[in-house]
């Protein structure tokens, strides 16, 4: 319970909320300090070049649970590709074909998955916070791959490792001013968009500034608030004049709640075509997927030597590898030789 | 029933202006006497009066709660009239008016008197407070004569606040006539579809949907445009669990104007912000709910300065299974019957230096009043024997575990509560003993 001026004093001995709070999920990036992303950053990138058969000794057999309840195609296969690569057993558990249809609530579900082995949980859920719950009822380590209109943490250290790619410095250490001077614009359905808030809040953390360009109904002001290095910028042309990677949003149609868009509007403003990107030569294009070509952005874009896509998607894998080594305790590589090393000197 | 002789307390009670050690003598469950200490121990042994020690304790009327939710009939899993009337009484209450959300809606003169029934095995005295409209679906009035003639006290549509102007207006003056205040839960629910807490830069933050200001504020102007309108001095809107500073200003706007407005405020709406909702605490899901700190600020400051006019606790109990879901699927409210005294006196005196009278102006004489509850919130002579005891200097822990409501969904658990409730007497009765 956060304390507020007014307030009585809450004895100190038992507050509810001080308790277990796994460091090793990632729930949000908000929890995330710079030291935490340089090292998972540096962690993609070790088990991206390690032997598969030695990081598949990493998890060797242990078990991990991707449980989702809303559909994906990148996040899910990413994950379990990940989960499986350094070795771990996975099992998949989606809202259509389990207990859930059945009325099974979150927090038996993760009791089940928990007393079935799992030591991990990937959550992807269509409600924000929904990974909070999990945590607090199963106690277990919990991924978040995504939450309602609140965030996509893993998404947002993806696209963290392609910039860096682009910008010369995949192999530097990350730091505070890694992306000093760089100017990153968001675009699109902003209000919706767990990715952008992800992005929105880790980006700024390591230098860059962020630009959020849409329209009112689908980028509210108070969206600059949220964090320092946050700017609104409704000119999407001034943006992109400013900025050297954007980030196209699909608009979320299945949670536009009646708001209504004028897509024809939309498209002359804010779609990312030919014409529009014509002038930035040096600009990465970016887009966490699915795209819907021909409204967010043209094919010619999508397919066009700037478009950084499937780049980002490749990264998915490595930098999941590093969530899920990282979740499960797995961060050093298991060193087999140096142990029978070890028993040969004490014989 | 034996009379009570309560002795050597400290008497707080505001609707007799008196703040000062006096005895009081309770017969027949009436206020039958009350004497400068030491004047009343005759009635021991003339006739048989059990005594009270009330050294170094406060004796005030019992506290009033105009809004509570007692979940009966329909919802006997998250609380019962027998349950909740137990925990207003350990909470120092002697009366509650009870909210018609139930299932079926109390819309009509027969759940009225079941509510009162003796059956029920209430410990305080139980007030209806009637729908305002059939089914609360907002159509069609209810039987507002008929309702008050079997106990009802007011009218609402509580959680389903009458949208329409034209059924809004006709409440007014139906209620008017009837000698009946009209309650609104001030909630525009065409701007707050999907919204799980307040609206601003947190809720954004959290990927939540948040209900914005207007959306109260805004039907408290156009229910106050409607009372201004009908030109009736008898009609009375009260605003339920105030929560803004916007719709405080209107209200106080209303009342410079002559409008009989009157308006409660919730402990969590001046002790509680949004930051609360932590990450996703459903604890702090209400509706309405948990604003920004300059709201907070603005209800609190409205009750120091006497704009506010009582401090209802909108006890909302659910079950453990019901708040240990996803946020924007956990239901509204939370428990509020034992933790009223205690957090009102912590924040309103031991902060703020309220008098310990004025605290028990509003949780007991003034909601009394506002609803037109004769004989309650008063200990003068004649009144109701509704007596609460309590150590107005005792800190001590909330434990929710330890609540007698069947619910423990409250944000104030493990918190330091000031002033403590020892004896509570409804109608000559101990109806809860420390």
């Amino acid at each position: 319970m956060t304390k507020t001026k007014t307030a009585p004093r809450k004895s100190a001995p038992d507050t509810p909320d001080a308790a277990v709070v796994p460091s090793r999920s990632l729930l949000s990036v908000t929890s995330l300090r710079v030291a935490d992303v340089a090292e998972i950053m540096q962690l993609a990138t070790e088990l991206e070049d390690e032997d598969p058969a030695a990081r598949a000794q990493r998890l060797y057999k242990r078990r991990v649970a991707l449980l989702f309840y809303e559909s994906s195609t990148r996040t899910r296969t990413s994950f379990e590709l990940a989960a499986k690569g350094l070795g771990a057993d996975t099992t998949l558990v989606s809202a259509l074909s389990s207990s859930i249809e059945k009325g099974e609530s979150l927090k038996d579900t993760g009791i089940t998955l928990r007393a079935l082995g799992a030591e991990c949980i990937i959550l992807r859920h269509p409600q924000s916070g929904a990974p909070y719950l999990l945590e607090r009822e199963t106690k277990l380590p919990i991924l978040n791959a995504g939450d309602g209109m609140h965030e996509h943490p893993s998404q947002a250290l993806l696209d963290l490792r392609t910039m860096l790619a682009h910008l010369h410095k995949p192999k530097h250490a990350v730091t505070e001013t890694s992306l000093s001077g760089y100017t990153v614009t968001i675009c699109g359905d902003i209000f919706h968009s767990r990715v952008a808030r992800s992005n929105m809040l880790l980006l700024p953390k390591l230098g860059a500034q962020v630009i959020l360009s849409g329209p009112t109904a689908l980028l509210p002001e108070v969206a600059a608030t949220v964090g320092p290095g946050i700017t609104i910028e409704r000119d999407f042309d001034k943006a992109l004049a400013q900025s050297q990677v954007v980030m196209m949003l699909r608009i979320q149609a299945e949670r536009l709640a009646g708001r209504h868009i004028d897509l024809e509007e939309y498209k002359v403003r804010y779609q990312l075509n030919g014409g529009r990107l014509a002038p930035h030569k040096e600009l990465l294009v970016m887009h966490p997927g699915p795209i819907i070509r021909g409204l967010e952005l043209t094919s010619e874009v999508a397919d066009g030597p700037q478009s950084a896509i499937a780049e980002q998607v490749r990264n998915g894998v490595a930098v999941r590898m590093a969530l899920v080594a990282r979740a499960l305790g797995a961060e050093k590589a298991k060193k087999t030789g140096a142990v029978k090393a070890t028993k040969g000197k004490r014989a | 029933m034996k009379p009570i002789l309560i002795r050597g307390g400290r008497l707080v009670d505001p609707a007799s202006g008196i703040d000062s050690p006096r005895d009081l003598l309770l017969r027949d469950g009436r206020v039958a006497a009350v004497e400068a200490p030491g004047k009343l121990n005759s009635a021991i042994k003339s006739e048989g009066a059990e005594v009270v020690e009330a050294k170094g304790l406060a004796v005030s009327p019992g506290l009033v709660d105009i809004h509570v939710h007692l979940r009966e009939p329909g919802q006997g899993y998250k609380e019962t009239i027998a349950s909740g009337t137990a925990a207003a009484a350990a909470g120092g209450f002697t009366a509650v008016c009870a909210m018609p959300n139930t299932i079926p809606v109390n819309d009509s003169v027969e759940t009225t008197r079941w509510m009162q029934a003796a059956e029920r095995g209430a410990a305080i005295r139980v007030f209806p407070i009637a729908a305002a409209t059939r089914g609360s679906m907002g159509e069609a009035l209810t039987e507002y004569g008929a309702l008050k003639a079997a106990g009802a006290v007011a009218v609402t549509d509580d959680g389903k606040p009458i949208l329409g102007d034209a059924i809004m207006r006709q409440a007014l003056s139906t209620s008017a006539r009837a000698g009946l205040p009209v309650i609104q839960h001030a909630e525009d629910t065409r701007l707050t579809g999907g919204c799980s807490m307040n609206a601003g830069a947190l809720a954004f933050r959290l990927g939540l949907r948040g209900m914005p200001i207007e959306a109260e504020s805004g039907l408290v102007e156009r229910d106050l445009r409607l009372l201004a309108e009908l030109k009736d001095s008898r009609a009375h809107l009260h605003v339920a669990h105030l929560s803004t500073a916007a719709a405080l200003d209107a209200v106080k706007r209303a009342r410079r104007n002559g409008l009989r407005a009157t308006c409660e405020v919730a402990p969590h709406h001046f002790i509680l912000t949004e930051e609360a909702v932590g990450n996703y605490d459903t604890h702090a899901k209400m509706n309405p709910p948990l604003r920004a700190e300059r709201d907070r600020a603005a209800v609190l400051q409205g009750i120091l300065d006497g704009t506010v006019d009582c401090i209802a606790t909108d006890h909302a109990p659910h079950a453990a299974h019901e708040k240990e879901q996803e946020f924007e699927r956990a239901p509204n409210g939370i428990t509020g019957l034992e933790t009223a005294l205690g957090l009102t006196m912590a924040v309103l005196h031991g902060k703020h230096k309220l008098p310990v009278s004025r605290v028990i102006a509003l949780l007991s004489t003034q909601p009394a009043t506002v609803l037109g509850l004769k004989g309650r919130g008063s200990l003068a002579v004649g009144s109701f024997a509704d007596v609460v005891i309590f150590d107005p200097a005792e800190q001590w822990i909330f434990r929710a575990a330890d609540s007698k409501s069947k619910s423990k969904n409250t944000p104030f658990d493990g918190w330091t509560m000031e002033g403590r409730v020892k004896l509570t007497i409804s109608e000559g009765r101990v109806a809860y003993r420390a």
